[in-house]
């Protein structure tokens, strides 16, 4: 056994993997007097996939947007790779953001930059690469969503892809900086059935490729069993079930129930 | 009558905190030229036709109401000075930070509010990137830097237009005309037109700026913030103009 860990002096403590890489605690969040959170804990370890169930409007996005510290809670800690978020100045937060990436509910692709620009911008945001570097990573990007494929897609603007493509160039965008994790809004939500599915299996994929952490919000549940390792249901801005896939099936609450019949 | 004015109040406080923001960042290294000469270019270069056109007729019938007042008076000779006077301290200021805000003012409301309701804005966050620096910073730096150019530039237009009206329909000789406008005018007076337009430049970028980053609810919200910041640019424009004409008289 050799005591030097090759892989240690990543940046991660001693015993980190034990400790889980997202941690909130009694997160509660209003908006104008109304309450959407209302006490969440909530549990991400290394490597996993966690997926949030739950219906629209029950303030998934808002909790999402508490990971990577896009909201800030009104009560509660957010803890993320140990950093509380609540604590953190503006370059922190930056920085963490480039460990914790995003993709958006329809892309959030910048609509007046091509593919290329958009899945490129944050590498000529932070990296000090040459162009040709660039366009490389940016091909071995497009490849790794499966857009190698399609002739001349690094020229079309946003406006010109399909739903599924605009997913798949955000998704890209987004592991350009090779996060640790990656949090998914609703990847799924307005695509049909068979791209929503290959999106899945493709999040799936990369998650064991590249051993990201993620967490997924959604409210399709068959996709969600493609994806995820955990699950929450989250409730009247409470999480009301967790646990694995076989747990919140065999989970006697009413609701989680009414929940999976949906899903068949 | 509560309520308007705490959203008075409240979107004076979005300009303020904003107009931090844009400082900050103003001075926070890398310095975005590229994003800067885009802007000019837009903002700028593209206004061009609208601010001539305006200042041109602006000058002319200026020139026309002006001959036939003066005429009454024997005193038509007094165009000239009148119309330097008006156009380089008033008009020219004034008129191209109208149309520049209702140009520029509602374009840049309009793009920055349909990037927010797109979650374009969360994404640029997301990516670890600054919207006030990307976004803001480029558009409120172009403004303040293009309108004195192109209030120099409607302020000489709509004198043109005057000496067309002059030689034309009011048998003034462009000699004349040209002398007697030289050696009235002083610098001040330009110079004065040129920081009022400074003020106006910065007025208009950030109400705008901020209406689009402060969207909410859609394409609808987007509507709405667009006229709301075309009405708050053109009605601060006017009253800054009074208090900076109050100001200037002063010193």
């Amino acid at each position: 056994m050799d005591a030097h860990d090759p892989t240690a002096g990543n940046g991660a403590a001693p015993g980190a993997e034990q400790l889980p890489f997202i941690r909130v605690t009694g997160l509660e969040k209003s908006f104008g007097g109304k309450p959407i959170l209302r006490g969440i804990d909530l549990e991400v370890r290394h490597g996993e996939t966690l997926v949030i169930l739950g219906g629209s409007g029950e303030g998934k996005s808002v909790l999402l947007r508490h990971l990577n510290g896009l909201l800030m809670p009104d009560r509660g800690t957010v803890i993320v790779g140990g950093r509380n978020l609540a604590l953190l100045d503006e370059d922190q937060l930056a920085a963490l953001r480039k460990e914790v990436g995003m993709v958006f509910q329809l892309g959030a692709l910048f609509d007046s930059m091509t593919v290329y620009e958009n899945v490129s911008y944050p590498l000529h945001e932070h990296s000090a690469m040459a162009e040709e570097q660039i366009h490389a990573r940016v091909r071995e990007l497009l490849a790794m969503v499966q857009l190698d494929g399609v002739d001349g897609v690094e020229e079309l603007l946003p406006a010109e892809l399909s739903g599924g493509m605009k997913k798949r160039v955000a998704i890209a965008r987004t592991l350009a900086l090779e996060p640790h994790a990656v949090l998914y809004d609703e990847p799924t939500t307005g695509l049909d059935p068979l791209v929503a599915h290959r999106i899945s299996v493709q999040m799936r994929e990369l998650q064991e490729r590249l051993g990201l952490t993620s967490v997924v919000v959604t409210h399709d549940l068959k996709n969600a069993f493609v994806v995820g390792d955990r699950f929450a249901l989250l409730y009247h801005g409470k999480i009301r079930v967790s646990g694995t896939a076989d747990e919140v099936r065999a989970s006697r609450d009413e609701l989680m129930q009414d929940f999976l019949k949906t899903a068949l | 009558m509560r309520d308007p004015f705490y959203r008075l109040l409240d979107q004076l406080g979005e300009i303020g905190l904003l107009t931090v923001e844009v400082v900050r960042h103003l001075f926070r290294r890398p310095f975005e030229a590229r994003l800067l000469i885009d802007q000019l270019d837009s903002i700028g270069v593209r206004s061009l036709n609208v601010v001539n056109l305006t200042a041109i007729f602006s000058g002319m019938v200026l020139a026309l109401q002006m001959g036939q007042f003066l005429a009454k008076f024997g005193a038509k000779i007094y165009v000239s000075r009148v119309m330097g006077l008006s156009l380089l301290r008033e008009m020219g200021p004034v008129l191209t930070a109208l149309m520049i805000g209702a140009r520029v003012g509602a374009g840049i409301t309009a793009e920055l509010g349909s990037m927010k309701v797109s979650e374009q804005l969360d994404a640029m966050l997301a990516l670890a990137s600054s919207p006030v620096k990307k976004l803001v910073v480029p558009r409120v730096l172009a403004t303040i830097l293009i309108l004195p150019v192109l209030t120099v530039i409607a302020d000489a237009i709509g004198l043109f237009g005057g000496l067309l009206i002059a030689v034309t329909q009011l048998g003034i000789s462009a000699d004349f005309f040209y002398t007697s406008l030289v050696q009235n005018i002083a610098l001040s007076d330009l110079l004065s037109g040129i920081s009022k337009a400074f003020f106006f430049g910065y007025l208009i970028a950030i109400i705008a700026c901020m209406k689009g980053l402060t969207v909410t609810g859609g394409a609808d919200g987007v509507g709405r913030a667009t006229t709301s910041s075309v009405v708050a640019a053109s009605i601060s424009v006017l009253v800054a103009d009074f208090f900076l004409t109050k100001l200037f008289m002063t010193i």
